[in-house]
């Protein structure tokens, strides 16, 4: 989310789900809400029911195209050229807030320069969308002000992932669909606490709250209230260091509660990368791919397990409540931290949840007004500087932090994988409604596992003719960086040419196939498009 | 001969078609071309088709018109073509015993029409045969020459009530939806024509589909109204079929479509065809159904002409209401008001049917004694039985008994002794239908056809079924008839449309005037009419047995036994009380009670 | 706004309020099964029944919109009356085995019963009767109790816009099933259990797992993906045995396949119980304190021996703020580097 704080201050859903349901015009693009974040589809539905006209854009035909007034079929990894092409139309036909352009942007007119070649045919050219739709999309989205640009993963797990989400924000920005009610650009993240595990800084350049560590005074801040020297450069992200270990840079590494093997890019590289760490901790509810390559693994208290704070998507900090007891000897996982630190002969200074998060709240201003007792009925949203405060619906209703909201130029550049004579097939992946992730969790739940417990490929009826490929018939799908075997679902759903994988399955983990190429900026891989090709495992004479 | 100019008209409903009607029109259409007298009179006699005329019982009904003289044949089939052909048209001398009958007469004289004053005279396919009797003249002044306030008046000043059931004025109806606000307004008219035994709407539609049509362009006219829908039936093919043709043919000659009739008035008219479901002619689930949805009703207010089809101001009126339109608009709200009664104006359409002589579609005004409808016009009761009931108003009306038989038929009367003029269907009973099956027919019949979505519909005419059922099994319980009073007042209260709301209507109405029937079988086992199989004895009358063995041959369970020459006897326990060994009988020996 | 009388208590509600609406806005108690605040109205229980005057038969409350100056009589003889056949009727056609419901206590026609004290009954007749026939792992359906309100074909379609079910045939024998009873096609977010007045839509997995006693509700937020609905555990025994959602949260009570049916990973026997630590290449149950103490040493050693920045964190969108607030501070604090990230990208 860097992207987006880079260029209006903070890299958050800027809006709230419950504004959906007044917005005239709905965007989404690069999400396929109703099933990786359904109750947020709810909302949309009701906008839709009480007349809001929804835009879809994705490769696929995703379900929320049945209540779309526009759907619009691009080719993967096209964003940019679809985004600045409606750009385009926007401008061409005087859509664009000139006020909110003079008043809280800079760079407009160069800017408007670098859309020069993005005319309606020429994006039609490269996106494959008919000319036609483009004017549409521009002036559904460009004749409203009360409308909202959702996306996800869509849009982030590319390698011009960064500049995807400045194409987002600069149509915003060009509209004035930003600091009111019921517009804005809302990145939806894609798990529970993603928002919560980036305010507290699980990053490696900020301290909680998105405070630089590379800035001394603020380094200075955190030492104070630590009361400790603190390293004063930025860390390794997550893929940067599965690479370090790799060349042997990463010796130790505690992994608490995540799933690398599954979840990274390029599977066989992150089981090198782990093997090649001398010594490996995991923390976990369950014995996971990445932990059976653990030193030592330590058992962990799930959700329903302990007493704590999640934040959604929309900067809602909400209470999670213990419900039942560990089994055998788990523990929760601050209990763990904090005993090992002990070890490590520094003191915390917090032996509750409640401490914890009052600590937090004593380094981050935007959580300063936020107490358990506060939200005991319904969550608040940060900013909520003090315990006056009722929380933030929408961000920058007083202006931007930064000042004035620039425009970025943003140039097309294809995904870093281009299909071949010998890889034809793009493959993108993502989620179904049913699992979740790696799946350590929904795969052990049993009527989640009869009812859609077998992976599979989504192609194209005409592809699969070609291929001699029957639906449910086993094929093989091999990419530059690993080779798999899943049943094919032939479905209309996906354009020919392209292919989805769910992520969730390990026996036909999508991510031995993806590319591990990053986002120069966020160091985000693109999932989203990989060079395979496929064919039926049953020779066919 | 001389030189008048000679006509034949066929009957070509759906009850002339299907007594033959289209073999007369062919056998009649190639004897007078083939037989050699095309040179004499074949260049001045045409055969056309025409609507129907009423008395179906009589199909297939030929005119033979020479000049002004016409002569009127029943039960025409094709090989009484030629003598019909040779002796009445060549030889200008009428097949007199062919021709019908004073019943006929009587049924038709006695009768005032007005919406179906057209139908059995014109060509139904034909634009032109309903332009030459001045159709379409009042729709064209109407669009031209008058605003939708001054139809609107008009109308009002007719007294011109609902035909489909409920009678409310449709003027009132019009007035409101042509003050509301909207982008858009629809017209539908209800063809959904579902009760058992009528056939009203279908024989109008048939007989003369432009009224129809010219109604709907007067009422969008007033309410503003760019787009209609006529509901119809699925299994009405010959309306659809000669509505769609007419629908055509008024498009080509611009009377619907963008500007009619030079003006800048748009409206057109789409069919749209229901599946059969009774419930689809009550107006929110017609909407329903023409939405796309399941036909269920919806609860009203808000009324359709507030929101209606896509929730759109929508007014229905039924194919008899309209068809009134264009003559009301042609010779005056005054002479239509001079039909009937101080609160039903006008006449009205019945579908006579049952144990009655002469079966069909009759017009009447309103008020008319029904004593008048059952003996005058419809010849009385067949076989010279008994007048026991008559049924007004299909499923949703109610019984009248022979007491009541002066009680005249409009709305309010109908209504104060317990039954309801509906849409027009009427069913003679006589002595020997029995009451408490009657009703249980019409039972049988709401509880298949209602919907389902609300309870005391759903579950309590199912209820309602199963003590009928039971008491004409012979198992009848003393409190029955309260039961049966108290339901059917809570279901009439509480449920949410018309079909709910009207269904225990022939219960309410049988127990009233017939209450000693239900008695009789709950109380003595008995069925007074010989109807209710499970209550009735069979044996053999000794004095008048003779022994033939008939009844033991038709008996298909064994009960009878006996040799040959001598006294049979019936079991009771083997009897299956299918009533064979009275029917075999010949010499009235079997006795049943 | 309009003002109208509720049985003479002046009432002023917007434009648009169905009277239903109205009368509940101001503490007027009335009886209802179809209606349901999340649906548009349906008016097929005939429960709201009341008296407008002007009105010329009792109407229901649900669909009718106020209007200024109306005047409205929510219970009256006549009224009551029509209420009790109408439960009466449901009644004669509903298994009536409270007894064994997974729905008991929480059943709304169960309490309908009881308020109109319907012990004895005037109908009797066939009831419906039908073979279970479905194939799907979450939801346990028993047409046999089903009332017909409408509420899950109307929640499918209207707010999850499914429309996996629909009303088929007709009067007595209609039932809710899918269109032309082709396959289920289902997200299986139960929205229909959630709204079922009764016992015909429960969970599969609720089943005699425990109703209302010696039942806890343990409000939380959901595990699964970034919109944080609100749920509320129902543990029985130190097990989950039930999620709901509470109307008044900020997903409106709305749940999706796996927040309202993936739970059982929690007391999934795979679970890990113990510290391992492995030992030739195989793990090895071991105290929290051997554990504990062999990590800290560990890392003790590494960071004295390559300095702290050849070790790295990873933490879990899965973990509480606290809990990554405390790794971080763990990681930066006492272990002395930025190496920390998460799967915010993945």
């Amino acid at each position: 989310m860097a992207g987006l704080a880079a260029i209006f201050g903070s890299g958050a859903m800027t809006n709230s789900i419950r504004e959906i349901e007044d917005m005239e015009v709905i965007f989404i693009i690069g999400s396929n809400t109703k099933e990786t974040h359904p109750v947020i589809a709810n909302r949309m539905i009701k906008a839709f029911r009480k007349g809001a006209k929804i835009i879809v854009a994705d490769p696929r035909k995703v379900p929320m195209v049945k209540f779309s007034e526009l759907f619009i079929n691009m080719r993967p990894g096209t964003d940019i050229p679809l985004l600045n092409g409606i750009a385009h139309v926007i401008v061409k036909e005087g859509l664009q807030n000139e006020q909110f352009i003079a008043e809280k942007t800079e760079g407009y007119e160069s800017w408007k320069k670098s859309l020069g070649e993005f005319t309606p045919e020429n994006v039609e050219t490269i996106t494959g969308v008919p000319k036609e739709k483009i004017v549409q999309a521009a002036r559904l989205y460009g004749g409203s002000r009360r409308a909202g640009i959702f996306y996800t993963m869509g849009i982030t797990q590319h390698a011009c992932g960064t500049d995807n989400v400045r194409a987002i924000a600069n149509l915003a920005t060009l509209t004035g669909n930003i600091g009111r009610e019921s517009t804005g650009v809302n990145p939806l993240r894609g798990q529970n606490n993603v928002q919560g595990a980036s305010d507290a800084a699980c990053l490696p350049n900020v301290y909680p709250g998105y405070q630089k560590v590379d800035l001394p005074e603020v380094r200075e801040k955190f030492e104070k209230a630590w009361g400790v020297p603190l390293s004063p450069s930025a860390g390794l992200t997550a893929t940067e260091m599965m690479n370090a270990a790799v060349e042997g840079k990463i010796k130790a590494l505690y992994i608490m509660g995540e799933n690398p093997v599954l979840t990274d890019p390029n599977m066989h590289h992150t089981i090198k990368a782990l093997e090649n760490i001398d010594f490996l901790v995991v923390q976990d509810i369950f014995m996971t791919e990445t932990a059976k390559l653990a030193d030592i693994v330590l058992p962990a208290a799930c959700a329903a397990e302990k007493d704590g704070t999640f934040s959604n998507t929309e900067r809602r900090v909400q209470r999670v409540r213990k419900a039942v007891e560990s089994p055998g000897e788990a523990k929760g996982d601050l209990a763990i931290i904090l005993a090992l630190s002990a070890r490590l002969g520094y003191d915390m200074k917090f032996t509750s949840p409640a401490g914890a998060f009052e600590e937090f709240g004593s380094v981050w201003p935007a959580l300063a007004g936020i107490d358990y007792h506060r939200i005991a009925h319904r969550g608040l949203q940060w900013p909520c500087p003090t315990k006056e405060h009722p929380g933030t619906e929408y961000l920058y209703k007083d202006g931007f932090p930064k000042g004035k909201v620039p425009f970025t130029a943003v140039s097309y550049t294809p995904p870093a994988e281009i299909t071949s004579d010998e890889y034809p097939f793009v493959l993108t992946t993502g989620r179904n409604l049913f699992q979740y992730h790696s799946g350590t969790m929904t795969r052990r739940v049993v009527p989640i596992e009869e009812h859609a417990g077998t992976p599979y490929i989504e192609i194209n009826p005409a592809d699969a003719e070609r291929l001699r490929i029957e639906d449910h018939e086993v094929v093989s799908v091999r990419s530059r960086r690993g080779e798999l075997e899943v049943r094919a679902r032939i479905t209309s759903k996906i354009p020919s040419g392209l292919v989805f994988m769910p992520m969730h399955y390990h026996e036909a983990a999508a991510n031995l196939l993806t590319i591990d190429a990053l986002d120069p900026v966020v160091k985000i891989p693109e999932y989203k498009v990989a060079a395979v090709a496929i064919k039926p495992v049953l020779a066919k004479v | 001969m001389d030189k008048h100019n000679i006509t034949v008209k066929v009957c070509m409903g759906t009850g002339g078609i299907a007594a033959g009607g289209a073999e007369v029109l062919d056998a009649f259409v190639k004897e007078v071309s083939s037989s050699g007298i095309a040179a004499e009179v074949g260049k001045r006699c045409s055969s056309e088709k025409v609507g129907c005329r009423g008395l179906c019982a009589k199909d297939v009904l030929v005119d033979v018109i020479i000049g002004d003289q016409k002569v009127t044949y029943e039960h025409v089939k094709t090989d009484m073509v030629p003598r019909i052909v040779q002796e009445h048209i060549v030889g200008n001398a009428p097949v007199t015993e062919w021709a019908a009958g004073e019943d006929y007469h009587n049924f038709h004289n006695r009768q005032q029409k007005v919406v179906l004053s057209d139908c059995g005279n014109i060509d139904p396919e034909d634009i032109n045969a309903y332009i030459a009797v001045k159709g379409y003249v009042a729709a064209r002044k109407v669009v031209t020459s008058m605003s939708p306030s001054e139809v609107v008046g008009i109308i009002k000043a007719s007294g011109l009530r609902g035909r489909g059931g409920a009678g409310f004025p449709t003027a009132t109806k019009w007035e409101i939806a042509g003050k509301q606000e909207a982008a858009r307004k629809y017209l539908i008219c209800n063809a959904d024509e579902g009760d058992p035994g009528a056939f009203m709407d279908r024989s109008v539609i048939e007989g003369n589909p432009h009224a129809v049509i010219e109604g709907m362009i007067i009422g969008a006219y007033a309410i503003g109204s760019d787009k209609g829908y006529v509901y119809i039936r699925a299994e009405y093919p010959l309306a659809v079929e000669r509505l769609k043709k007419a629908l055509e043919d008024a498009r080509s000659q611009n009377l619907l479509g963008k500007g009619i009739m030079g003006t800048s008035f748009d409206f057109d008219i789409l069919i749209k065809l229901g599946a059969g479901a009774f419930v689809c002619g009550e107006e929110t689930a017609l909407i329903a159904s023409i939405e796309g949805q399941r036909g269920m009703p919806r609860a009203k207010p808000p009324f359709p002409v507030y929101q209606g089809l896509w929730g759109k101001p929508t007014v229905i009126n039924n194919v008899e209401t309209l068809a009134n339109v264009p003559y009301i608009m042609r010779n005056g709200p005054e002479w239509f008001a001079s039909f009937g009664t101080e609160k039903s104006k006008g006449t009205k359409v019945f579908a006579i049917t049952g144990k009655i002589k002469n079966s069909g579609l009759i017009e009447v005004p309103m008020g008319i004694p029904l004593r008048e409808i059952i003996y005058d016009i419809g010849g009385g009761i067949e076989g010279g039985r008994q007048f026991k009931a008559v049924q007004t108003g299909g499923p949703s009306g109610g019984c009248i008994p022979a007491d009541l038989l002066d009680t005249p038929v409009d709305f309010e009367s109908l209504a104060k002794v317990g039954s309801i003029v509906g849409s027009g269907g009427m069913v003679v009973l006589d002595e020997t239908d029995c009451m408490v099956n009657i009703a249980k027919f019409f039972l049988e019949f709401t509880r298949s056809e209602s919907c389902g979505k609300c309870v005391p519909c759903r579950i309590g005419t199912k209820r309602l079924l199963e003590i009928l059922e039971r008491i004409t099994r012979g198992e009848g319980k003393p409190g029955d008839i309260p039961l049966l009073e108290e339901m059917s007042v809570d279901i009439k209260l509480a449920s949410l449309c018309g079909l709910g709301q009207t269904a225990p209507n022939p219960v309410l109405s049988t127990i009233k005037y017939f209450r000693h029937e239900y008695e009789a079988h709950i109380n003595e086992k008995r069925c007074p009419a010989g109807v209710c199989r499970d209550l009735l004895t069979y044996s053999v009358l000794p004095e008048a047995c003779k022994g033939c063995g008939a009844c033991l041959r038709a008996c298909p369970a064994g009960a009878v036994t006996g040799e040959k020459k001598k006294l049979h006897s019936i079991d009771a326990s083997l009897c299956v009380k299918c009533g064979a060994c009275f029917d075999a009988c010949k010499f009235k020996a079997v006795k049943k009670e | 706004m309009a003002t109208l009388k509720i049985n003479s208590i002046d009432v002023v509600v917007p434009e648009g309020t169905t009277v239903l609406e109205a009368a509940r806005k101001s503490g007027i108690y009335i009886p209802a099964l179809c209606q349901h605040p999340k649906l548009t109205p349906f008016g097929g229980c005939r429960l709201c029944l009341v008296e407008i005057k002007g009105m010329p038969r009792p109407v229901t409350s649900c669909t009718t919109p106020v209007s200024e100056g109306m005047e409205v009589v929510t219970t009256s003889p006549t009224i009551e009356r029509l209420r009790k056949t109408v439960l009466e009727l449901i009644l004669s056609d509903h298994p009536n085995d409270c007894m064994v419901c997974e729905q008991a206590g929480a059943c709304t026609l169960q309490e309908l019963a009881y308020e109109y004290g319907i012990r004895e009954n005037r109908f009797e007749g066939e009831r419906r009767q039908y073979a279970k026939k479905d194939g799907n792992p979450f939801i346990e359906r028993d047409l046999e109790k089903c009332i017909m309100c409408g509420r899950c074909v109307k929640i499918c379609d209207e707010v999850q816009g499914v429309e996996a079910i629909e009303f088929g045939y007709r009067g007595f024998d209609a039932k809710i099933c899918t269109s032309f009873e082709e396959d289920l096609s289902c997200e299986f977010c139960g929205q229909c259990v959630a709204v079922c007045p009764t016992g015909a839509l429960t969970g599969k997995l609720w089943s005699k797992k425990g109703r209302q006693m010696g039942v806890r509700e343990v409000d939380s937020t959901c595990p699964y993906c970034g919109t944080g609905c609100s749920l509320t555990y129902h543990v029985k025994d130190n097990e989950i045995v039930r999620v709901t959602s509470k109307d008044d949260t900020i997903n409106e009570g709305l749940l999706c396949v796996k927040g309202r049916f993936a739970y059982k990973y929690v007391n999934s026997p795979d679970r890990l119980r113990k510290p391992l630590i492995k030992k030739d290449g195989v793990f090895v149950e071991a105290s929290w304190d051997d554990a504990l103490d062999l990590i800290a040493d560990r890392i003790k050693g590494i960071k004295a021996e390559h300095g702290p920045d050849v070790i790295a964190g990873l933490s879990s969108a899965r973990c509480t703020n606290e809990e990554n607030y405390a790794f971080q501070k763990f990681m930066r604090a006492a272990v002395g580097t930025n190496n920390v990230d998460h799967c915010a990208r993945l």
